[in-house]
Protein backbone atom coordinates (compact mmCIF):
# COMPACT_ATOMS: atom_id res chain seq x y z
CA UNK A 1 0.00 0.00 0.00
CA UNK A 2 2.13 2.81 -1.09
CA UNK A 3 1.03 6.71 -2.27
CA UNK A 4 2.53 9.92 -3.38
CA UNK A 5 1.55 11.45 -0.08
CA UNK A 6 -0.26 15.41 -0.99
CA UNK A 7 -0.52 16.97 2.29
CA UNK A 8 -1.56 20.15 0.76
CA UNK A 9 -0.72 24.10 2.04
CA UNK A 10 -3.05 23.61 5.15
CA UNK A 11 -1.22 20.86 6.75
CA UNK A 12 2.11 22.70 6.99
CA UNK A 13 0.81 25.52 9.17
CA UNK A 14 -2.51 25.91 10.72
CA UNK A 15 -2.88 22.09 10.71
CA UNK A 16 0.21 20.95 11.13
CA UNK A 17 -1.26 18.31 14.11
CA UNK A 18 -3.43 17.11 10.81
CA UNK A 19 -0.23 15.95 9.04
CA UNK A 20 2.02 14.70 12.53
CA UNK A 21 -1.13 12.33 13.05
CA UNK A 22 -1.91 11.26 9.56
CA UNK A 23 1.86 10.13 9.26
CA UNK A 24 1.97 8.19 12.65
CA UNK A 25 -1.17 6.70 12.25
CA UNK A 26 -0.33 5.59 8.47
CA UNK A 27 3.04 4.62 9.49
CA UNK A 28 1.61 2.71 12.33
CA UNK A 29 -1.27 0.96 10.05
CA UNK A 30 1.35 0.13 7.17
CA UNK A 31 0.46 2.77 4.84
CA UNK A 32 3.44 4.05 3.21
CA UNK A 33 2.95 7.55 2.20
CA UNK A 34 6.31 9.00 0.18
CA UNK A 35 4.97 13.12 0.29
CA UNK A 36 4.60 14.00 -3.57
CA UNK A 37 8.01 15.83 -4.45
CA UNK A 38 8.03 19.67 -5.01
CA UNK A 39 4.24 19.33 -4.79
CA UNK A 40 2.48 23.15 -5.39
CA UNK A 41 -0.82 24.43 -3.90
CA UNK A 42 -3.79 23.33 -5.70
CA UNK A 43 -5.38 26.57 -5.96
CA UNK A 44 -8.54 25.89 -3.67
CA UNK A 45 -11.46 28.01 -4.50
CA UNK A 46 -9.94 31.01 -5.33
CA UNK A 47 -8.35 29.07 -8.58
CA UNK A 48 -11.60 27.48 -9.99
CA UNK A 49 -14.05 30.69 -9.03
CA UNK A 50 -11.65 32.92 -11.09
CA UNK A 51 -9.85 31.14 -13.39
CA UNK A 52 -11.19 27.59 -15.18
CA UNK A 53 -7.69 26.98 -17.09
CA UNK A 54 -5.76 27.97 -14.22
CA UNK A 55 -7.28 25.99 -11.51
CA UNK A 56 -6.78 22.72 -14.06
CA UNK A 57 -2.93 23.53 -14.59
CA UNK A 58 -2.62 24.23 -10.96
CA UNK A 59 -4.26 21.23 -10.05
CA UNK A 60 -2.73 19.13 -13.19
CA UNK A 61 0.95 20.08 -12.21
CA UNK A 62 0.67 17.84 -9.05
CA UNK A 63 -1.38 15.29 -11.23
CA UNK A 64 1.40 15.07 -13.75
CA UNK A 65 4.19 14.78 -10.73
CA UNK A 66 2.58 11.97 -9.48
CA UNK A 67 2.00 10.19 -12.99
CA UNK A 68 6.30 10.96 -12.67
CA UNK A 69 6.45 8.97 -9.52
CA UNK A 70 4.49 6.26 -10.84
CA UNK A 71 1.93 6.38 -8.01
CA UNK A 72 -1.49 6.88 -7.12
CA UNK A 73 -1.86 10.36 -4.87
CA UNK A 74 -3.25 10.45 -1.06
CA UNK A 75 -4.61 13.42 0.00
CA UNK A 76 -5.64 14.38 3.48
CA UNK A 77 -7.56 17.48 2.69
CA UNK A 78 -10.74 17.24 0.87
CA UNK A 79 -10.53 20.91 -0.48
CA UNK A 80 -7.40 19.73 -2.81
CA UNK A 81 -9.13 16.48 -2.70
CA UNK A 82 -11.56 17.47 -4.95
CA UNK A 83 -9.47 19.75 -6.90
CA UNK A 84 -7.50 17.15 -8.39
CA UNK A 85 -10.31 14.78 -8.78
CA UNK A 86 -11.91 17.55 -10.37
CA UNK A 87 -9.30 17.99 -12.76
CA UNK A 88 -8.29 14.14 -13.79
CA UNK A 89 -11.69 13.50 -14.30
CA UNK A 90 -12.24 16.40 -16.72
CA UNK A 91 -9.25 15.54 -18.76
CA UNK A 92 -10.00 11.75 -18.69
CA UNK A 93 -13.54 12.56 -20.00
CA UNK A 94 -12.42 14.73 -22.94
CA UNK A 95 -8.85 14.62 -25.02
CA UNK A 96 -8.35 17.73 -26.55
CA UNK A 97 -8.81 19.17 -23.05
CA UNK A 98 -5.70 16.61 -21.52
CA UNK A 99 -3.59 18.39 -25.13
CA UNK A 100 -4.52 21.50 -23.60
CA UNK A 101 -3.71 21.02 -19.79
CA UNK A 102 -0.36 19.61 -21.39
CA UNK A 103 0.97 22.32 -23.13
CA UNK A 104 -0.21 24.89 -20.18
CA UNK A 105 1.55 22.58 -18.18
CA UNK A 106 4.69 21.80 -20.40
CA UNK A 107 5.13 18.92 -18.41
CA UNK A 108 3.77 15.05 -20.10
CA UNK A 109 0.28 13.70 -18.70
CA UNK A 110 -1.59 10.91 -19.44
CA UNK A 111 -4.65 10.74 -16.74
CA UNK A 112 -3.01 7.47 -15.72
CA UNK A 113 -3.01 7.55 -11.60
CA UNK A 114 -6.24 8.52 -9.08
CA UNK A 115 -6.28 10.33 -6.03
CA UNK A 116 -7.95 9.42 -2.75
CA UNK A 117 -8.53 10.25 0.25
CA UNK A 118 -7.13 8.93 3.78
CA UNK A 119 -10.65 8.47 5.21
CA UNK A 120 -11.51 6.66 2.06
CA UNK A 121 -8.04 4.56 2.05
CA UNK A 122 -8.46 3.84 5.97
CA UNK A 123 -11.99 2.75 5.87
CA UNK A 124 -11.65 0.52 2.98
CA UNK A 125 -8.29 -0.87 2.77
CA UNK A 126 -7.30 -1.11 6.45
CA UNK A 127 -10.82 -1.63 7.47
CA UNK A 128 -12.62 -2.24 10.74
CA UNK A 129 -11.51 -4.83 12.02
CA UNK A 130 -7.52 -4.54 11.42
CA UNK A 131 -8.52 -0.91 13.64
CA UNK A 132 -10.19 -2.91 16.38
CA UNK A 133 -7.38 -5.44 16.48
CA UNK A 134 -5.32 -2.71 17.03
CA UNK A 135 -7.40 -1.08 19.78
CA UNK A 136 -4.97 -0.22 22.82
CA UNK A 137 -7.01 2.35 24.45
CA UNK A 138 -10.56 2.40 23.21
CA UNK A 139 -12.10 5.93 23.30
CA UNK A 140 -14.32 5.42 26.40
CA UNK A 141 -17.95 6.04 25.29
CA UNK A 142 -16.71 10.32 23.90
CA UNK A 143 -19.59 11.63 22.41
CA UNK A 144 -18.82 12.51 19.04
CA UNK A 145 -20.71 14.12 15.77
CA UNK A 146 -18.86 12.95 12.81
CA UNK A 147 -18.76 15.99 10.18
CA UNK A 148 -17.94 15.44 6.88
CA UNK A 149 -18.51 18.80 5.40
CA UNK A 150 -18.80 19.40 1.34
CA UNK A 151 -15.54 17.77 -0.35
CA UNK A 152 -15.37 14.45 1.14
CA UNK A 153 -19.02 13.88 -0.57
CA UNK A 154 -19.82 16.37 -2.87
CA UNK A 155 -20.07 16.73 -5.98
CA UNK A 156 -20.72 13.20 -6.34
CA UNK A 157 -19.55 12.45 -9.93
CA UNK A 158 -16.05 13.09 -9.12
CA UNK A 159 -15.59 12.34 -5.29
CA UNK A 160 -18.18 10.25 -3.43
CA UNK A 161 -16.05 7.38 -1.67
CA UNK A 162 -19.72 7.18 0.93
CA UNK A 163 -23.12 8.54 0.61
CA UNK A 164 -23.83 12.10 -0.77
CA UNK A 165 -26.33 12.60 1.74
CA UNK A 166 -25.90 10.24 4.49
CA UNK A 167 -21.96 9.17 4.58
CA UNK A 168 -20.98 6.42 7.33
CA UNK A 169 -17.78 5.62 6.87
CA UNK A 170 -15.96 8.04 9.49
CA UNK A 171 -19.50 7.14 11.67
CA UNK A 172 -18.69 3.62 11.72
CA UNK A 173 -14.08 4.50 11.88
CA UNK A 174 -14.75 6.41 15.50
CA UNK A 175 -17.48 3.46 16.59
CA UNK A 176 -15.23 0.64 16.29
CA UNK A 177 -12.68 2.59 18.28
CA UNK A 178 -14.99 2.81 20.91
CA UNK A 179 -16.71 6.34 20.97
CA UNK A 180 -20.32 7.22 21.21
CA UNK A 181 -21.35 8.34 17.71
CA UNK A 182 -24.28 10.80 17.72
CA UNK A 183 -26.88 10.70 14.48
CA UNK A 184 -26.98 14.32 13.44
CA UNK A 185 -28.04 16.13 11.01
CA UNK A 186 -24.91 18.63 10.19
CA UNK A 187 -23.13 15.57 8.52
CA UNK A 188 -22.87 17.00 5.33
CA UNK A 189 -23.73 20.77 5.82
CA UNK A 190 -21.43 23.23 4.67
CA UNK A 191 -19.04 25.25 7.36
CA UNK A 192 -18.24 28.27 4.97
CA UNK A 193 -14.79 27.82 4.98
CA UNK A 194 -13.95 29.04 1.93
CA UNK A 195 -15.66 32.45 3.22
CA UNK A 196 -13.84 32.58 6.60
CA UNK A 197 -11.39 34.95 6.24
CA UNK A 198 -13.64 37.69 3.56
CA UNK A 199 -16.94 37.07 4.87
CA UNK A 200 -16.43 36.42 8.71
CA UNK A 201 -20.20 36.75 9.67
CA UNK A 202 -21.07 34.46 7.66
CA UNK A 203 -18.96 31.53 8.27
CA UNK A 204 -19.46 32.55 12.19
CA UNK A 205 -23.46 31.86 11.50
CA UNK A 206 -22.68 28.68 9.93
CA UNK A 207 -20.55 27.58 12.37
CA UNK A 208 -23.01 28.01 15.07
CA UNK A 209 -25.76 26.48 13.18
CA UNK A 210 -23.44 23.18 12.88
CA UNK A 211 -22.47 23.36 16.37
CA UNK A 212 -25.76 23.97 17.74
CA UNK A 213 -27.05 21.00 15.86
CA UNK A 214 -23.71 19.05 17.35
CA UNK A 215 -24.59 19.92 21.11
CA UNK A 216 -28.42 19.52 20.67
CA UNK A 217 -27.84 15.80 19.26
CA UNK A 218 -25.80 15.31 22.65
CA UNK A 219 -22.33 15.33 20.79
CA UNK A 220 -19.09 16.86 23.24
CA UNK A 221 -16.98 17.43 20.61
CA UNK A 222 -16.63 16.90 16.77
CA UNK A 223 -14.68 14.90 14.25
CA UNK A 224 -13.77 16.50 10.81
CA UNK A 225 -11.30 15.43 8.12
CA UNK A 226 -10.96 18.65 6.82
CA UNK A 227 -8.06 21.28 7.49
CA UNK A 228 -10.37 24.16 6.79
CA UNK A 229 -13.63 22.59 8.52
CA UNK A 230 -11.41 21.97 11.44
CA UNK A 231 -10.18 25.95 12.03
CA UNK A 232 -13.23 27.40 10.82
CA UNK A 233 -15.17 25.34 13.24
CA UNK A 234 -12.55 26.39 15.73
CA UNK A 235 -11.51 29.92 14.94
CA UNK A 236 -15.84 31.05 14.29
CA UNK A 237 -17.04 29.46 16.75
CA UNK A 238 -17.60 32.49 19.00
CA UNK A 239 -19.50 31.36 22.54
CA UNK A 240 -17.04 31.71 25.30
CA UNK A 241 -15.01 29.30 27.27
CA UNK A 242 -16.67 25.62 28.95
CA UNK A 243 -19.15 25.98 25.92
CA UNK A 244 -17.23 25.57 22.94
CA UNK A 245 -16.98 22.33 21.06
CA UNK A 246 -13.93 20.67 20.75
CA UNK A 247 -13.41 19.82 16.79
CA UNK A 248 -10.57 16.32 16.74
CA UNK A 249 -9.42 14.92 13.13
CA UNK A 250 -10.68 11.76 12.47
CA UNK A 251 -6.75 10.92 12.15
CA UNK A 252 -5.81 12.10 15.86
CA UNK A 253 -8.44 9.60 17.76
CA UNK A 254 -7.00 6.55 15.54
CA UNK A 255 -3.95 7.37 16.69
CA UNK A 256 -5.20 8.02 20.19
CA UNK A 257 -7.02 4.77 20.14
CA UNK A 258 -3.88 2.61 19.01
CA UNK A 259 -1.74 4.41 21.44
CA UNK A 260 0.24 6.59 19.24
CA UNK A 261 2.07 7.87 22.48
CA UNK A 262 2.92 11.11 20.05
CA UNK A 263 -0.87 11.74 20.12
CA UNK A 264 -0.99 14.20 23.15
CA UNK A 265 1.19 16.61 21.64
CA UNK A 266 -0.79 16.83 18.65
CA UNK A 267 -3.74 18.21 20.28
CA UNK A 268 -1.47 20.79 22.30
CA UNK A 269 -2.07 22.62 18.64
CA UNK A 270 -5.44 23.36 18.94
CA UNK A 271 -7.55 26.43 19.58
CA UNK A 272 -10.06 24.78 21.45
CA UNK A 273 -8.22 22.37 23.98
CA UNK A 274 -9.77 18.89 23.85
CA UNK A 275 -7.52 17.44 26.92
CA UNK A 276 -10.44 18.57 29.58
CA UNK A 277 -12.73 16.33 27.79
CA UNK A 278 -10.72 13.43 27.09
CA UNK A 279 -9.39 13.65 30.54
CA UNK A 280 -12.98 13.27 31.83
CA UNK A 281 -13.15 10.19 29.86
CA UNK A 282 -9.66 8.39 31.39
CA UNK A 283 -7.73 9.21 28.04
CA UNK B 1 -29.71 41.06 -30.05
CA UNK B 2 -30.14 43.65 -27.19
CA UNK B 3 -32.50 45.82 -25.20
CA UNK B 4 -32.15 48.92 -23.16
CA UNK B 5 -33.63 50.78 -20.72
CA UNK B 6 -34.14 54.70 -20.77
CA UNK B 7 -31.09 55.21 -19.15
CA UNK B 8 -29.20 53.43 -22.09
CA UNK B 9 -28.63 50.66 -19.65
CA UNK B 10 -28.25 47.04 -21.59
CA UNK B 11 -31.36 44.97 -20.24
CA UNK B 12 -31.28 42.49 -22.26
CA UNK B 13 -28.11 40.88 -24.08
CA UNK B 14 -29.07 37.46 -25.50
CA UNK B 15 -25.17 36.91 -26.08
CA UNK B 16 -24.49 36.75 -22.41
CA UNK B 17 -27.88 34.19 -22.01
CA UNK B 18 -25.85 32.19 -25.13
CA UNK B 19 -21.96 32.97 -24.02
CA UNK B 20 -22.60 31.46 -20.81
CA UNK B 21 -24.71 28.44 -21.65
CA UNK B 22 -21.44 27.27 -23.72
CA UNK B 23 -18.67 28.17 -21.34
CA UNK B 24 -20.55 26.66 -18.81
CA UNK B 25 -21.45 23.37 -20.23
CA UNK B 26 -24.13 22.98 -18.48
CA UNK B 27 -27.94 23.33 -19.64
CA UNK B 28 -29.34 25.64 -17.28
CA UNK B 29 -32.62 25.56 -19.83
CA UNK B 30 -33.70 22.27 -17.96
CA UNK B 31 -34.22 24.41 -14.98
CA UNK B 32 -38.20 24.37 -14.27
CA UNK B 33 -37.57 26.75 -10.91
CA UNK B 34 -38.35 23.98 -8.44
CA UNK B 35 -36.08 25.51 -5.64
CA UNK B 36 -34.52 23.01 -4.61
CA UNK B 37 -30.94 24.71 -5.10
CA UNK B 38 -31.95 27.73 -3.06
CA UNK B 39 -33.61 25.49 -0.31
CA UNK B 40 -30.37 23.48 0.16
CA UNK B 41 -28.12 26.85 -0.18
CA UNK B 42 -26.87 27.39 3.62
CA UNK B 43 -25.83 31.45 2.00
CA UNK B 44 -29.00 32.49 0.90
CA UNK B 45 -29.91 34.53 4.12
CA UNK B 46 -26.62 36.74 2.45
CA UNK B 47 -27.81 37.09 -0.90
CA UNK B 48 -29.81 39.62 -3.12
CA UNK B 49 -31.11 36.82 -5.51
CA UNK B 50 -31.57 33.04 -4.88
CA UNK B 51 -29.72 30.71 -6.93
CA UNK B 52 -32.45 29.55 -8.99
CA UNK B 53 -33.11 33.55 -9.62
CA UNK B 54 -29.58 33.94 -10.84
CA UNK B 55 -30.77 31.05 -13.12
CA UNK B 56 -33.84 32.78 -14.45
CA UNK B 57 -31.59 36.08 -14.83
CA UNK B 58 -29.17 34.22 -17.29
CA UNK B 59 -31.79 33.34 -19.38
CA UNK B 60 -33.03 36.07 -19.37
CA UNK B 61 -30.24 37.68 -20.43
CA UNK B 62 -30.04 39.92 -17.61
CA UNK B 63 -26.26 40.48 -18.28
CA UNK B 64 -25.73 43.77 -16.18
CA UNK B 65 -28.19 42.59 -12.85
CA UNK B 66 -26.47 39.26 -12.85
CA UNK B 67 -22.68 39.93 -12.78
CA UNK B 68 -23.28 43.00 -10.32
CA UNK B 69 -25.46 40.68 -7.76
CA UNK B 70 -23.31 39.56 -4.79
CA UNK B 71 -24.96 35.71 -4.65
CA UNK B 72 -22.23 35.20 -7.07
CA UNK B 73 -19.78 35.74 -4.44
CA UNK B 74 -21.31 34.94 -1.23
CA UNK B 75 -21.80 30.88 -3.12
CA UNK B 76 -19.12 29.02 -0.87
CA UNK B 77 -19.01 26.27 -3.83
CA UNK B 78 -20.71 24.29 -1.24
CA UNK B 79 -22.03 22.05 -4.09
CA UNK B 80 -25.32 21.08 -1.88
CA UNK B 81 -27.40 22.81 -5.28
CA UNK B 82 -25.81 20.92 -7.81
CA UNK B 83 -25.85 18.06 -5.75
CA UNK B 84 -28.95 17.65 -5.18
CA UNK B 85 -30.29 19.46 -8.47
CA UNK B 86 -33.39 16.82 -9.88
CA UNK B 87 -32.05 18.43 -13.73
CA UNK B 88 -28.40 18.06 -13.25
CA UNK B 89 -27.97 21.64 -13.80
CA UNK B 90 -23.68 22.24 -13.08
CA UNK B 91 -24.94 25.51 -10.51
CA UNK B 92 -21.69 26.18 -9.07
CA UNK B 93 -19.63 25.52 -12.82
CA UNK B 94 -22.26 28.23 -13.67
CA UNK B 95 -21.53 30.65 -10.64
CA UNK B 96 -17.81 30.27 -11.74
CA UNK B 97 -18.16 31.12 -15.12
CA UNK B 98 -20.13 34.35 -13.79
CA UNK B 99 -17.44 35.52 -11.61
CA UNK B 100 -14.97 34.99 -13.85
CA UNK B 101 -17.32 37.53 -16.26
CA UNK B 102 -17.83 39.64 -13.62
CA UNK B 103 -13.57 39.83 -13.13
CA UNK B 104 -13.15 40.65 -16.87
CA UNK B 105 -15.53 43.42 -17.31
CA UNK B 106 -14.94 44.48 -13.77
CA UNK B 107 -18.27 44.28 -12.97
CA UNK B 108 -17.76 43.02 -9.36
CA UNK B 109 -19.03 46.25 -7.00
CA UNK B 110 -20.66 44.61 -4.40
CA UNK B 111 -18.16 42.02 -2.80
CA UNK B 112 -14.84 43.11 -3.41
CA UNK B 113 -13.41 41.65 -0.36
CA UNK B 114 -14.06 38.14 -1.66
CA UNK B 115 -12.26 38.98 -4.30
CA UNK B 116 -9.17 40.25 -2.92
CA UNK B 117 -9.32 36.99 -1.16
CA UNK B 118 -8.88 35.18 -4.16
CA UNK B 119 -6.00 37.45 -5.47
CA UNK B 120 -4.21 37.45 -2.43
CA UNK B 121 -4.20 33.77 -2.42
CA UNK B 122 -3.71 33.05 -5.94
CA UNK B 123 -1.08 36.11 -5.56
CA UNK B 124 0.46 33.82 -2.83
CA UNK B 125 1.20 30.84 -5.50
CA UNK B 126 2.46 32.56 -8.03
CA UNK B 127 5.03 34.37 -5.69
CA UNK B 128 5.61 31.17 -3.50
CA UNK B 129 4.40 27.87 -5.10
CA UNK B 130 2.59 26.97 -1.72
CA UNK B 131 0.46 29.44 0.32
CA UNK B 132 2.57 31.12 2.55
CA UNK B 133 -0.24 32.04 5.23
CA UNK B 134 1.82 35.45 7.03
CA UNK B 135 2.23 37.05 3.73
CA UNK B 136 -0.81 36.28 2.43
CA UNK B 137 -2.77 37.99 5.37
CA UNK B 138 -0.99 41.10 4.75
CA UNK B 139 -1.78 41.19 1.58
CA UNK B 140 -5.13 40.88 2.29
CA UNK B 141 -5.24 43.70 5.48
CA UNK B 142 -3.81 46.36 2.80
CA UNK B 143 -6.33 45.13 0.09
CA UNK B 144 -9.05 45.49 2.18
CA UNK B 145 -7.85 47.90 4.47
CA UNK B 146 -8.87 46.02 7.56
CA UNK B 147 -6.01 46.12 9.64
CA UNK B 148 -7.53 44.72 13.29
CA UNK B 149 -9.85 42.38 12.73
CA UNK B 150 -8.61 38.64 14.09
CA UNK B 151 -5.17 40.09 15.55
CA UNK B 152 -5.60 38.21 18.62
CA UNK B 153 -6.36 34.86 16.35
CA UNK B 154 -3.33 35.82 14.35
CA UNK B 155 -1.23 36.08 17.51
CA UNK B 156 -2.71 33.00 19.00
CA UNK B 157 -1.96 30.82 15.75
CA UNK B 158 1.62 32.03 15.63
CA UNK B 159 2.12 31.10 19.17
CA UNK B 160 0.45 27.51 18.82
CA UNK B 161 3.01 26.92 15.88
CA UNK B 162 0.08 27.41 13.37
CA UNK B 163 1.63 30.25 11.06
CA UNK B 164 4.87 29.30 9.83
CA UNK B 165 7.19 32.31 9.59
CA UNK B 166 9.61 31.23 7.06
CA UNK B 167 8.43 30.86 3.64
CA UNK B 168 7.30 27.35 2.07
CA UNK B 169 10.36 25.63 0.93
CA UNK B 170 9.54 25.14 -2.72
CA UNK B 171 11.84 24.66 -5.41
CA UNK B 172 10.13 24.90 -9.10
CA UNK B 173 8.93 28.49 -8.89
CA UNK B 174 10.27 28.94 -12.24
CA UNK B 175 8.13 26.27 -13.95
CA UNK B 176 5.15 27.49 -11.07
CA UNK B 177 5.35 31.36 -12.50
CA UNK B 178 5.98 29.80 -16.27
CA UNK B 179 2.02 28.34 -15.97
CA UNK B 180 0.49 31.52 -14.75
CA UNK B 181 1.81 33.27 -18.16
CA UNK B 182 0.46 30.75 -20.17
CA UNK B 183 -2.57 31.45 -18.42
CA UNK B 184 -2.45 35.32 -19.02
CA UNK B 185 -1.31 34.95 -22.45
CA UNK B 186 -4.43 32.70 -23.80
CA UNK B 187 -6.98 34.94 -21.02
CA UNK B 188 -5.40 38.25 -23.15
CA UNK B 189 -6.21 36.05 -25.80
CA UNK B 190 -9.74 35.13 -25.09
CA UNK B 191 -10.51 39.14 -24.78
CA UNK B 192 -9.53 40.36 -28.21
Amino acid sequence: MKYAYYPGCSLESTAREYDLSVRAVCSNLGIELTELADWSCCGASSGHSTNRWLAHALAGRNLALAERAGLDIAVACPACYVRLRTTYKEMKDDPRQRDELVNLLDMPYEVKYGTRHLLDIIYHDIGLETLKERLAKPLGGLKLACYYGCYLVRPPAVVAFDDPENPKSMDMLLDALGAEVRDWSGKVDCCGGSLSLSKREIASRLVAEITGMAKRAGAQAIVTACPLCHSNLEVRQVTRGQNRLPIFYFTELIGLAIGIVEARSWLKKHMISPLNLLASHGL
Amino acid sequence: MQYFDRSGQVTYDANFSLKVKEVSRTNIDRCYQCLTCSLSCPVTFAMDYLPNQIIRMVQLGLKQRTLTSSTIWVCADCEACATRCPNDVEIVRLMDVLREMALQESLNEKEKAVAAFHHAFLGNIKRWGRQYELSMLLQLKFKTADFFSDIDLGIKMLLKGKLKLRPPRFRDLRGVRAIFQRIERLAGGERT
